[in-house]
């Protein structure tokens, strides 16, 4: 164990923008508006904002950005909610939300809403619970949730709400941290979190952490750092964290640190990753 | 990189790395180029196929291709060419998932062709079944098959053997058991909808299924009780068997049967109509609080009537206990008038009753079940009420002010047992069934066989589910004799704390919950923590009954339906993080949280419903010591978005002392009615807020020990 290497942390991340060659960012390149949302967050999180462009990076968010409002993951990528949201996330981090017509924006978000308050990811019409996070996230920052059914989008997300406490992508699929983490973070949101029963999901949540420290995803699956922020958050949220242990978790994580070419990896000794770092 | 090693790359493989590199960037040039210019050629196609299969996330492709197989087929009408142009397609899909099975583009892609309808749903079955051979956890694969099923309309039925199937290969198929148990409870909700065969809501075919559900159940747990997979299935079984389905009241103040006089419950100050507000009126009023065993919605003047011998019938105001504006609550309230008698001796009857006509709904859309009778009296007294004033008294928790309560004295009307059975004015907990009480009856017996042969966490924690559950039931079960089991409950929780530390605080706070149930359960272990204060007769009064569950160890508590009517409360010297559930406490007057582990303001909103509150200590504490603030998000706050709040947030934060260091601290304590404080003693050092607090409390008297004038 031992510190978290903050500089190289940062030389990492900002090399991944140099690579742009290499197989690994190629593949990557449609969600690099996810990239650029992760990649600057943990850079502000380590209080090193200011070794980026803002300009530079405001003018290529809005480059992405399509007619009817949406933003799609790269400059010529089509619209999707998804990167819409980070768009709009990596505006906010940078104070520069003003750069936007709000109204365009949200009435995008909007447009995607379904009868049975769901949302669709785009015009093609894939459903699932992160799009529902992703759409009551950004309207919120864009402070037009008036703009949305809230109620009918809780009831929608409460419908995927299994027996074991935990919320799958749409009613009757299986249960998964990353999806809880979109449903109670959609629900926290709006305000919604005494609908349903805490003591519940939050066992389902605090079992996730396994003998190493790590904390998996669904049972009997390996541990994954990316766990640690969708289920961590989650256990805050619903005020139960003080259910797992904190000082094995925080071994593990150090241990899936790079220390020499920084970079923090899903598992110890495994290759690193920038949505990891955040 | 998921999954993937860290290792430094040979020069051999960066060779490779090149080549497969400047392909991928032709073809993805090539196709934004053909998706940007709407060109869809053979040659164009070709490309896009290529690249999927080589990159499957790649969203705008699969949309590129979508586009064009409408436009295909929109020129076609020639089955057989149809069937070329849709088949074409899922081999792409193929394709592209032997890359990346988890690729929810190629996925969705997938569903997209099929919903078009022009293909053999056998066929993908066959293929499917293929597919979660390989990969028995894919939850895309699962996805697709409940998609597939529902398309083709398969009975849940043949659903459940499917699952059954992949259970009994592989005992710790999760996704197999959570597809098992959903379907299962579709059924028995299907059944017991709107129709209550027997109390508990299940038919006899929903108890059979039940029952085989419990042998293979059983069966995974004694195979492999390490394996989470039976861990959870249990748990979701469990809960169907004894959850409540139809809302039940439980408890109400005043009880039933209670005789009341105005002097034990009329308090100076009660907010009379909408909720808090800064004016506090002097009318007689006092409240009435109805407890249920579930949130619910719809309680109003149709739902629940109350009717006197002395007042005329008036339109009364119900509102939630709960600041989320969502409407639903466990515990209700509304505010009724002390009659005027003109005979000081006369007593009033009121009766209550509730749920006569339809219209108190569960989350999960149950209808209130039984109508429920329930009466009271009071003797309006209206000497003894112009007697009360609020006493400017400090309130002193020392140990020396309390002497032991002589329970002789305590033949009040104090509603410290719920147990009463007949149908009319019934406050039983839950009305258990025999085939209920078997299943946790056999479900102990043989989890006390398995912690014999072989000592595992799980046997130990589905053992005090399965007592906890039974003690429950049989508290409110007319015909079976009480034989509480709380001793063996807390033991199991004590023993699961060393036995798994990862988990300590999830055992702590459960062993804290059964500790409540266990000193509240009757009134004989209710009265060892009832006590007198020497010096307090008049702030408050129920006969100035303090309840002191302090020193105690307590991480929760709960169990609140059986305190509506305490007014003075000590739970000082524990270790309590939260108050959740605390707002149906409403005659609460004196409250000593002191000496806790509270963390932030936030986690004291449901005070903010007690409008009785007079006198809180909170010194002590962890307030102001933690970088997270963990029950922000359960806070109803300006950051909060419900649809039924609203915030003037212009109004809040217009208030020149509100910075972002003591926002929490007047968003909790703006106007409450507080006579005495104390905060001293946390991180937070609030002692400087000093005149924030004096300006945001009207009534305070006294804070931190010293008088405010």
């Amino acid at each position: 164990m031992g510190d978290l290497v903050v500089d190289k942390h940062v030389q990492y991340i900002l090399s991944v923008e140099k690579k742009k060659d290499s197989f690994e960012s190629l593949v990557m390149e449609h969600l690099r508006m996810n990239g650029a949302y992760w990649g600057l967050t943990a850079l502000d999180l380590m209080g090193k904002l200011g070794a980026v462009d803002r300009d530079m990076v405001v003018s290529w968010v809005l480059k992405c950005q399509h007619d009817c409002g949406g933003f799609g993951g790269n400059i010529g990528h089509d619209p999707h909610i998804l990167y819409t949201l980070s768009a709009v996330q990596v505006l906010v981090l940078f104070d520069r939300i003003d750069v936007l017509d709000i109204d365009k924006v949200a009435d995008y978000i909007a447009r995607l809403q379904n009868e049975d308050g769901s949302f669709s990811g785009d015009k093609w019409g894939e459903i699932d619970t992160r799009f529902s996070y992703n759409a009551i996230c950004c309207i919120a920052l864009l402070h037009r949730l008036d703009k949305i059914n809230i109620e009918k989008a809780v009831s929608f997300i409460l419908r995927c709400k299994n027996l074991d406490g935990g919320f799958g992508c749409t009613p009757g699929g299986e249960s998964h941290a990353g999806q809880v983490f979109c449903c109670v973070g959609a629900l926290a949101i709006t305000g919604s979190l005494n609908l349903i029963d805490k003591d519940f999901l939050g066992w389902w949540l605090c079992e996730r952490q396994v003998k190493s420290g790590g904390l998996n995803g669904r049972p009997e699956k390996l541990p994954d750092v990316c766990y640690s922020w969708w289920v961590l958050s989650s256990l805050i949220m619903i005020n139960r964290v003080q259910w797992i242990d904190r000082d094995k978790l925080k071994t593990f994580i150090l241990e899936c640190q790079d220390k020499e070419n920084g970079g923090i990896s899903d598992r110890p000794d495994d290759a690193v990753d920038v949505s990891l770092c955040v | 990189m998921h999954g993937r090693p860290r290792k430094p790359l040979k020069a051999e493989d960066d060779a490779k790395s090149i080549a497969k590199a400047s392909k991928l960037r032709s073809l993805q040039n090539q196709f934004l180029n053909y998706h940007r210019n709407q060109i869809f050629s053979r040659e164009a196609l070709e490309v896009s196929a290529e690249l999927v299969k080589i990159n499957p996330e790649i969203y705008t492709a699969w949309n590129y291709r979508k586009i064009a197989v409408d436009k295909f087929l929109e020129a076609v009408s020639d089955p057989v060419l149809i069937k070329n142009i849709v088949d074409e397609e899922l081999r792409v899909v193929e394709n592209a998932l032997k890359q990346n099975y988890k690729s929810y583009g190629a996925w969705h892609h997938r569903k997209w062709v099929l919903g078009k309808g022009f293909s053999s749903l056998d066929r993908e079955l066959w293929l499917l079944d293929k597919f979660l051979e390989a990969d028995s956890r894919n939850f895309h694969g699962w996805n697709h098959r409940r998609f597939v099923a529902a398309l083709k309309n398969i009975k849940d039925e043949e659903e459940i053997k499917f699952s059954e199937e992949k259970i009994n290969n592989d005992f710790s198929n999760y996704s197999a058991w959570h597809n098992h148990s959903r379907l299962l409870a579709q059924l028995v909700k299907r059944d017991s909808h709107g129709n209550f065969p027997n109390e508990c809501g299940l038919s006899e075919e929903s108890e059979k299924l039940l029952k085989s559900e419990y042998y293979l159940a059983h069966n995974a747990l004694f195979c492999d009780p390490e394996d989470q997979a039976g861990w959870f299935n249990y748990l979701g079984l469990l809960d169907l068997t004894v959850a409540p389905k139809a809302p039940l009241l439980t408890a109400s103040w005043p009880s039933h049967g209670s005789n009341l006089t105005l002097s034990s419950i009329v308090q100076p100050g009660f907010c009379t109509s909408n909720g808090c507000k800064t004016s506090i009126s002097r009318e007689r009023v006092f409240p009435l609080i109805l407890y249920f065993n579930q949130a619910v919605e719809g309680v109003n003047n149709s739902t629940v009537t109350v009717s006197s011998t002395c007042i005329e019938k008036r339109h009364l105001n119900w509102r939630p206990l709960s600041t989320d504006g969502l409407g639903k609550s466990k515990s209700w309230i509304t505010y009724m008038s002390v009659p005027d008698v003109a005979n000081p001796l006369e007593l009033c009857q009121f009766d209550v009753s509730v749920g006569d006509s339809q219209g108190i709904i569960s989350l999960n859309g149950y209808h209130y079940g039984l109508p429920t009778k329930f009466e009271f009296k009071l003797n309006p007294s209206s000497s003894e009420y112009s007697r009360r004033e609020v006493n400017h008294d400090m309130v002193v928790w020392k140990d020396e002010c309390f002497t032991k309560f002589d329970s002789l004295i305590l033949d009040l009307n104090l509603p410290l047992t719920t147990s009463s059975h007949q149908r009319i004015g019934v406050h039983n907990r839950v009305h258990a069934t025999e085939w209920q009480l078997d299943t946790l009856k056999s479900g102990i017996d043989l989890f006390r066989c398995l912690l014999s042969i072989t000592d595992c966490k799980i046997g130990r924690l589905t053992l005090a589910r399965l007592l906890t559950s039974y003690n429950i039931m049989v508290d409110g079960f007319p015909c079976t004799s009480k034989g509480s089991q709380w001793e063996e409950v807390l033991d199991l929780f004590s023993s699961l704390l060393k036995m798994d530390p990862t988990h300590a605080h999830y055992y702590k706070d459960q062993h804290s919950m059964v500790l409540i149930e266990q000193v509240t359960s009757d009134r004989d272990t209710l009265l060892k923590h009832c006590w007198h204060h020497e010096k307090q007769t008049s702030i408050g009064s129920l006969s100035n009954v303090w309840l002191r569950l302090n020193n105690l160890s307590l991480s929760r508590i709960g169990s609140f339906e059986r305190l509506l009517w305490v007014q003075m409360l000590d739970l000082s010297h524990n270790e309590l993080r939260s108050i959740e559930g605390m707002e149906s406490m409403q005659l609460l007057t004196c409250l000593n949280l002191s000496h806790n582990q509270f963390g932030s303001f936030t986690s004291l909103e449901p005070l903010k419903l007690i409008n009785s509150l007079r006198v809180l200590d909170i010194s002590h504490n962890e307030i102001g010591g933690h970088s997270i603030d963990t029950t922000r998000y359960t806070c109803s706050s300006p950051l909060t978005h419900a649809p039924g709040v609203t915030w003037d947030s212009k109004a809040f934060v217009g208030d020149q002392e509100v910075r972002s260091d003591n926002w929490e601290l007047i968003l909790i304590f703006k106007n409450m009615p507080l006579t005495q404080l104390d905060i001293a003693g946390n991180p937070g050092n609030y002692e400087k807020c000093r005149t924030i607090l004096i300006k945001a409390l009207p009534n305070l008297k006294w804070l931190d020990g010293v008088s405010v004038e």
